[in-house]
Parts: structure tokens; C-alpha cells; sequence
């Protein structure tokens, strides 16, 4: 189970975690892009963490809608659209829910994807989010089908979704500006598929925070 | 950098601020999200047509809104893609009930935001499509998009959809007069020297005094050739020949079905101008080159469009799709039929164009 205060805890600490991280994004992102992923990125989270406060006592598909609308409408660039799709698509998934089962967080997990892969029209192996994202749907969607619990799907997605990231640094980017750097591209994790894997990671995180409590 | 502007951050605001005081007869000013628009909308029973992208192409979007062309415009940071919360906010604003087409410019980062315009639009049950211009025939993929860029052609498609708006066509009718006046223009541009984005204070790029860059786009990105300088006359040989010998050009776009409810893959085909066919020629240039060395470029172009057989009906020639203030220019050819050349004749007032 995941709860709605464990969803806000989440997100206020993926802004941390990205504030933290705004140089080392923006560095990879200057091997090979145009150097402004984490400034980028950082002043969607830093929005959003403002906004957080007024988010309180909404319901989590309503906190995951508010979070695209700030992040597509201060992102900008190609970023904007495509986290800001993320969340949107994750936010009609669990429409009126206070609180995620497995099954939920895996149907949250796949829209956001689904809308990733769509706007992006990215395609498994060309360096990009998508890359890190797709291999962490499966690993959780396997999870729960061997019948495991959200902590232990998570820790298996988290798992993928950084093999997924490995795997992104000797390849060729084949979408957006990287691609044309061609060989160039090849010897650096994907800038936007290491925020992602951050953001699986820090969810992981809050889950076993939790547990530990218990 | 020597330029008129107070500071780099403010460029954007105070030049839209100065246009929405000269102009307020015809456009108001949003901020927060910002986007321009027509004083007289929402006009109930008409479609809205919306635009937007990167500032420093003016008088493209802002200055084209108006009577019988564009409803709103949404301005992005210099050479950025505007949001789409200033996209809903300016359908809001101006629909009239029957639809918003946005007309959007192949470049990545418009595309996405765009899109998402359209649905967050849909979700809020304003109907709304969109379509995309890719007529730079230079690049096949650039710094900027997967395919074709959406350059001068734009504009053409702004005009003569606006005034389908004006004379009461449908959201359907409108969108595929769109398509189409993109399936029959092609552009292709030519930079002397690069432009300086406010933000960074140094030129885009480093051409000498002796060099030419073809088939540049309008954000100082690189085009497919840099070259020894060459008369006018060359230059404008080069670049008509790029449009008039560009082979059928097939790719696949995205739009918004209404009947399915979703994004579908269109495939569409360019075919090559022939030989009979009446054209609307464009030269534009990039913003700092004079309207006398576009006479030049114009009279070039019409001596080879008559030896090709190729009959200009209508023209257009000034700044109107600029890169700041480059020297250069770019020529779009597009193949007009009786439909379009009664919209393209059709009034039109705006802040930029009017006749």
C-alpha cells in the first residue's frame, strides 16, 4: 500500500533530490545535450515543492494532476512535456484514490509510461527516458504477478530501472538533440533517464522508511 | 552586444508590452500565463485559430493576430517553446464555441507542448485540433525536430486559415485546408551572418565576411552547407532550385482524431511543383536584411520561375518569419489553388498585416 501522505513525502523529496543533483544533471546533459536538464528540471521541482503545502488534504490522482500542470507550465522544453505527461497520464490512473494497492501503483506506473512513449515517440534503446521507465514497469508488473507486495515490487523495479540506466551508457542516442551528436552520445548515462531512475529510487525510498518504522 | 532592449530577462515582456500599447485597438495582452489576442474575442461561430513558439521571430505569431488571421499567440522565451498552460489559457479566452485549430511549427519542444495543449483543451471540452508545418526543405532531421522544420509556410497557412475562420468554415474544413497549404509549400533559407539570442550575449555562430550558411533555420541552427560568398543571383538560383527539384517528401505527422478520440500516425506526401502550376512567392528575410536586397532575391526568383514555367500569382515580400536581427533570407514557394488565393485576398488587420 502506498498513501496519500507517503505520495507527498515522495514528491517533496524527489525536489530535494533534484535540487541536490541540478549540477550532475545538467552536467550529463552538457556531454550530450544542450546543458540545462537539471536547471531545468529543478525549477518544475522547486514549484512543485512550494505548491506541496496546499496539497494536503487532496486526493492523489488530484495531487499527481496539480504536480503535471506545474511541471509542464514551468519545465518548458522537451522535459516539461514529458514529465508533465508522466504525471498526468499516473494521475487518471488512480482517479479518487487516497491510497494505492499494488495493482493501482503498477496501473499508475504503465500510464505514465504509456504516456511517455507516446508523446516522446522514444522507442527502447535510444537513449532516453524511456530506457530506465520501461525495464521498471515490467520488473514491478512481474512482481505482482508472482504475487509480491508494493515494497518488495518496488525494490525489484528500482533494481531494473538502474540496470536499465547502466545499460544507457554506451548507447547512441537516437531522439532529441543527443542524437545528433551521434557516436559523441556513446560513454554517458541519459541525462532524462537518470532523473527518472531517481524519482523510482526515491519512492523506494519513502516505502522503506516506512517499513522500518513499523 | 549592442542592443535596444533595458535588460536580457525583460526582452519578451517589455517588447510585447510596447506592441500591446501601440496596438490596443487590436490585441489585448495576457500575463501570467502570456499570450496576445484579438480585443474583439471570443467571436461566437467562428473557429479560433491559435499560434505560438520562440519569440525573436517577430512579427511572427504576435503581430499576425488579428481580423481575418490568428485569434491568440502564444509567445515562448526567445528561441523557447511556449507552455501549455499559455496555450489553454488563450483558448479559453478566445473560444467562440466552435473550436481552436493550433497551427504549430515542427520543432520538438512546440509539438510536445502543443499536444498537450490540445488534450488539456479537450479535457476541458473545448474541441481543438492541431497541425503541424514541416515545409524546410534544407534538413531532414535538425538540432531542433525529428523530420522537416515549419518555417515560412507557416504564415501562408495563419493567413489563409484565418480568413477561412472569418468567412464561418468549420473546425474539419479548416484544419484540412491547413494540411493541405503545408503539403504545397516548401522553404529554404540563407544566412549572411548569425544573430545574437539576448540571453547569451555572443553570436549563435562565427561566419567570416567571405562565408555564407545555407539552409540555416530560424533559431541560428546550423544548416546543411557553409560556403564561399556568392552574388545574389547564385544564392537565390541555389535555393529556388532546392524547392523547385525537392523530390516527393513522405512522412508521418501526428493529429488529433475527433472519431477515435486519440493521436493517429497521418501519412502525407509532398509532390514536386510542375510545370503550369500558380504559385504564391515569398521572400522573407531574417531581420536584418533590407527590403531592397529582397528585391533583388525577387527578381531572381520570378526570372526562374518564368523560364520553368511556373506562374506567380500572388507574393509576399519583408520580415515576417525573422531570427532576430540575422542578414539573410529565406524563399517559400507555395502552390496555390482558387480556394486559397480567394482566402490569401481576403481583408485582413492586424498589427503586421493589413490590406
Amino acid at each position: 500500500m502506498v498513501s496519500q501522505p507517503q505520495i507527498l513525502q515522495w514528491l517533496q523529496a524527489y525536489a530535494t533530490e533534484i535540487e541536490q543533483n541540478k549540477a550532475y544533471l545538467t552536467e550529463l546533459d552538457a556531454a550530450i545535450g544542450d546543458a540545462d536538464h537539471g536547471i531545468n528540471m529543478d525549477r518544475g521541482f522547486k514549484k512543485v515543492s512550494a505548491q506541496l503545502p496546499t496539497l494536503t488534504d487532496k486526493d492523489i490522482s488530484s495531487i499527481l494532476k496539480a504536480v503535471s500542470m506545474t511541471l509542464i507550465s514551468s519545465i518548458g522544453g522537451a522535459s516539461g512535456p514529458l514529465y508533465g505527461t508522466w504525471f498526468l497520464r499516473a494521475s487518471t490512473a488512480v482517479v479518487d484514490k487516497q491510497e494505492l494497492t499494488e495493482q493501482d501503483v503498477l496501473g499508475l506506473l504503465q500510464a505514465g509510461l504509456d504516456g511517455v512513449l507516446q508523446r516522446g515517440k522514444a522507442q527502447l534503446g535510444d537513449k532516453t527516458m524511456v530506457d530506465v521507465l520501461s525495464p521498471a514497469v515490467a520488473a514491478f508488473g512481474q512482481a505482482v504477478g508472482e504475487s509480491k507486495g508494493t515494497l518488495e515490487a518496488m525494490q525489484q523495479a528500482v533494481a531494473a530501472a538502474q540496470r536499465g540506466l547502466q545499460e544507457t551508457i554506451p548507447m547512441q542516442a537516437k531522439k532529441g538533440r543527443a542524437s545528433y551528436l551521434g557516436e559523441r552520445s556513446i560513454g554517458h548515462p541519459d541525462p532524462g533517464g537518470t532523473s527518472a531512475y531517481l524519482m523510482l529510487k526515491i519512492l523506494l525510498g519513502v516505502l522503506e522508511t516506512k517499513l522500518l518504522r513499523k | 552586444m549592442k542592443k535596444l532592449i533595458n535588460k536580457p530577462e525583460d526582452f519578451v515582456r517589455e517588447s510585447l508590452e510596447g506592441m500591446a500599447a501601440a496596438h490596443s485597438d487590436l490585441i489585448k495582452l495576457n500575463y501570467d500565463p502570456t499570450f496576445v489576442y484579438r480585443a474583439d474575442a471570443p467571436i461566437p461561430g467562428k473557429v479560433a485559430i491559435i499560434s505560438g513558439g520562440g519569440s525573436g521571430h517577430e512579427p511572427m505569431h504576435a503581430g499576425f493576430v488579428g481580423k481575418g488571421m490568428l485569434y491568440a499567440a502564444c509567445p515562448g522565451e526567445v528561441f523557447t517553446s511556449p507552455t501549455p498552460d499559455q496555450m489553454l489559457e488563450a483558448a479559453k479566452q478566445v473560444d467562440g464555441g466552435s473550436g481552436i485549430l493550433y497551427i504549430v511549427k515542427n520543432y520538438s519542444g512546440d509539438v510536445m507542448n502543443f499536444e498537450m495543449a490540445t488534450e488539456l483543451a479537450r479535457s476541458e471540452g473545448i474541441r481543438s485540433l492541431n497541425i503541424l508545418i514541416d515545409d524546410d526543405v534544407a534538413v531532414k532531421d535538425s538540432l531542433y525536430t525529428q523530420g522537416r522544420r515549419g518555417v515560412g509556410t507557416t504564415i501562408l497557412a495563419e493567413k489563409i486559415c484565418g480568413a477561412a475562420a472569418e468567412a464561418g468554415y468549420d473546425l474539419p474544413q479548416i484544419a484540412n485546408l491547413c494540411r493541405r497549404v503545408n503539403l504545397n509549400g516548401r522553404s529554404m533559407g540563407i544566412a549572411l551572418t548569425s544573430c545574437t539570442v539576448p540571453a547569451n550575449g555572443t553570436p549563435t555562430f562565427e561566419l567570416s565576411d567571405r562565408e555564407i550558411e545555407l539552409g540555416i533555420g530560424i533559431h541560428g541552427e546550423p544548416g546543411t552547407e557553409r560556403t564561399a560568398i556568392k552574388s545574389v543571383d547564385e544564392i537565390t538560383e541555389i535555393l529556388t532550385r532546392s524547392l523547385l527539384e525537392d523530390a516527393p517528401y513522405s512522412r508521418t505527422l501526428r493529429e488529433w482524431d475527433e472519431n477515435k478520440g486519440e493521436w493517429v500516425d497521418v501519412e502525407l506526401t509532398n509532390l514536386p511543383f510542375t510545370k503550369g502550376d500558380r504559385l504564391l512567392a515569398f521572400v522573407n528575410s531574417m531581420g536584418g536584411t533590407p527590403i531592397s536586397e529582397l528585391y533583388i532575391v525577387y527578381r531572381k526568383l520570378a526570372q526562374i520561375c518564368e523560364q520553368q514555367g511556373l506562374q506567380i500569382v500572388r507574393n509576399l515580400i519583408g520580415p515576417y518569419i525573422t531570427s532576430l536581427e540575422m542578414q539573410g533570407c529565406s524563399i517559400t514557394l507555395l502552390k496555390l489553388d482558387d480556394e486559397m488565393i480567394r482566402l490569401w485576398d481576403a481583408p485582413v488587420k492586424t498589427a503586421s498585416w493589413r490590406w
